[in-house]
């Protein structure tokens, strides 16, 4: 597993709902390139199209909530997303983000900290995130046990495969 | 321990368990929906082969009911096919209607069980005393291979719920009502044991209606302790014996919030959170809102009792010119005494548009799409932006009554006015 992360942000706000992260009108989409195309079309259909391969997601509050659809870490891993950092995160979206090895940093406050376009690294291990721009650190929480054991085998797949004897 | 702990214990051979604890518990029922074909490309890329029991496993297809495109109606082919493979002994196709409804229908749900579905409503079946809850495409497909998923046991947050509503106050404004006040973070990772006696003496349906929007405060799972009601309910469908849990009478909550629903009046969810609520009468208080669409249906808003009420107002009256309502019963078994008690005629009459059971438009999916600048008041969970169509519409969250008459209208309106 990468420990650090390093991405440009895009910053997006409280509540995003997994209906403005993947609409439902696209749900019956299997391709997952496809599918990343389509991500936070909710929020400005922009933001699929110029994001930087391997940017961070930066969110406010219950980043996630609303529907239990899959779709939507799929569409941030397709879209090119290395992480997702937030003041707090739904509790299904956390679990389908781990699961497919998308990280999900807690960190509170961050979102009126940065600034679209900087430069994040995150330190997973550690729980930091540095900001290149203006040189700040700040502490975030840090991965509970069960995630971190699902994230360091690759999301949940490999783990599987794993236990039942399936290398890939 | 609470019931809810008391059911994660027994399920993972443990003998008590404790909030924050990482536990593997054993899956009663395991419920897919159409949206979550995922489930079975995630299943084999891990190497599953057969699920683990064909007996408590089953696939709903109810968002894409009946299929509006090829896409869809590829993707149940698949889901078709797996089911059969599998010898699942449950399957509910595009004829049966809203996963929520559905199962309890067909005795799958009863008290003292874990049932995970796909889908974030799943909360519902706290209703009938299970930990119930929902998950995505990947964890489910775990399930399927082992039967088992981890959970951890949530702290617990009591909604005490005393009083009798008034007249023209349904289920739907009380949970309204406490999401309005709880935000829709407030019980994120926890979950929600709704108590008190307004509970102790509400039906089945009317419990459905609240624990299915405890997700709507970003709940792990709902509970209420069955009453007799319930138990009927359960007793002439279940297809296995259950064993009721309790919880007991020294254990402490994390948090405890009490609300007296005998001074509630009717609320309203504006746009676009849920969380957004407000007493009706302030909003229209504040100036007149046209409506080009109501809704009634969904896994909270369209049974029986929620059509009946709707029903109960438009008798004899039409929805106002250049307008339209969108009724989707709950299940084909709702739309059926719907159709016995006369209900659908009557809205039918009154100019209302009748869908296939299912959940049609309330994730956008088909069935009343909204086009940009378009109001809809819905008796439906979620009014973010883009829900049941385009970003720029704008959608009312409100009770079957308040759909009603605000149709009959061409406004938000009081129902009080016509009861």
């Amino acid at each position: 597993m990468k420990t650090t992360i390093t991405g440009k942000t895009i910053i997006v706000g409280n509540n995003i709902d997994t209906d403005q992260i993947y609409p439902g009108r696209f749900l019956a989409i299997t391709d997952p390139k496809e599918i990343g195309s389509h991500c936070l079309c909710g929020v400005d259909e922009a933001i699929a199209q110029n994001f930087p391969q391997g940017g961070i997601v930066v969110a406010g509050t219950n980043f996630g909530c609303g529907s239990s659809r899959e779709h939507a870490p799929i569409a941030l891993i397709n879209m090119g997303a290395g992480a997702v950092v937030a003041d707090s995160f739904a509790r299904i979206f956390f679990r389908n983000s781990i699961n497919l090895g998308l990280p999900l940093i807690v960190c509170k406050g961050i979102s009126r900290e940065v600034e679209a376009g900087q430069e994040l690294t995150i330190d997973i291990l550690e729980g930091t995130i540095k900001v290149k721009e203006t040189g700040k650190v700040y502490l975030c929480d840090k991965l509970g046990d069960q995630a971190m054991k699902i994230l360091e085998a690759g999301g949940i797949k490999p783990m599987m495969r794993a236990r039942f004897g399936k290398p890939e | 321990m609470h019931a809810i702990e008391k059911i994660l214990a027994k399920n993972s051979g443990q003998r008590q368990v404790k909030a924050g604890e990482i536990v593997t518990a054993k899956v009663d029922f395991a419920e897919i929906n159409d949206l979550y074909l995922q489930t079975i490309y995630s299943f084999y890329e891990m190497g599953g082969e057969k699920v683990w029991d064909s007996e408590r496993a089953a696939f709903v297809f109810d968002h894409y009911a009946p299929a509006p495109d090829m896409k869809s109606a590829a993707n149940h082919g698949e889901m078709r096919e797996f089911a059969r493979k599998n010898h699942l002994k449950f399957h509910f196709d595009t004829n049966c209607g809203v996963c929520h409804q559905v199962m309890p229908e067909a005795g799958v749900i009863y008290p003292g069980m874990i049932v995970v579905a796909t889908d974030s409503h799943t909360t519902t079946h706290g209703a009938f005393g299970a930990m119930s809850t929902g998950c995505g495409a990947t964890d489910m497909a775990t399930i399927l291979m082992t039967g088992k998923l981890w959970f951890r046991v949530p702290e617990i947050i009591e909604v005490r719920l005393e009083g009798e509503t008034k007249k023209g106050v349904y289920p739907k404004d009380v949970i309204l009502r406490v999401v309005g006040k709880l935000k829709a973070d407030g019980a994120v990772y926890k979950a929600i044991d709704f108590t008190g006696s307004y509970v102790e003496n509400l039906g089945v349906s009317g419990r459905m209606v609240i624990c299915n929007m405890a997700v709507e405060m970003g709940a792990k799972t709902a509970y209420m302790q069955p009453n007799q009601e319930v138990l009927e309910y359960v007793s002439e469908r279940a297809v296995r014996p259950f064993e009721t849990q309790h919880t007991d009478p020294d254990f402490r909550y994390e948090e405890s919030h009490t609300f007296d629903v005998s001074v509630l009046e009717p609320q309203l969810a504006c746009p676009h959170s849920v969380d957004n609520v407000s007493s009706l009468s302030d909003v229209i208080a504040q100036g007149e809102i046209r409506l080009d669409q109501g809704y009634i249906g969904s896994c909270t808003g369209g049974r029986a009792e929620d059509i009946a009420a709707a029903a109960g107002i438009l008798r004899g009256r039409h929805i106002a010119p250049y307008t339209r309502l969108v009724v989707v019963p709950a299940s084909a078994a709702v739309m059926q005494e719907c159709m016995e008690k006369g209900y659908i005629q009557e809205l039918m009459s009154a100019g209302a548009t009748i869908a296939s059971p299912g959940c049609g438009a309330c994730l956008g999916a088909h069935e009343g799409i909204l086009a940009p600048g378009e109001v809809c008041i819905t008796t439906t969970n979620r009014n973010f932006p883009g829900r049941m169509g385009s970003t720029k519409a704008s959608i009312y969250l409100a009770s079957p009554a308040v759909v009603a008459a605000s149709m009959a209208e061409g406004r938000i309106t009081d129902p009080r006015n016509y009861l």
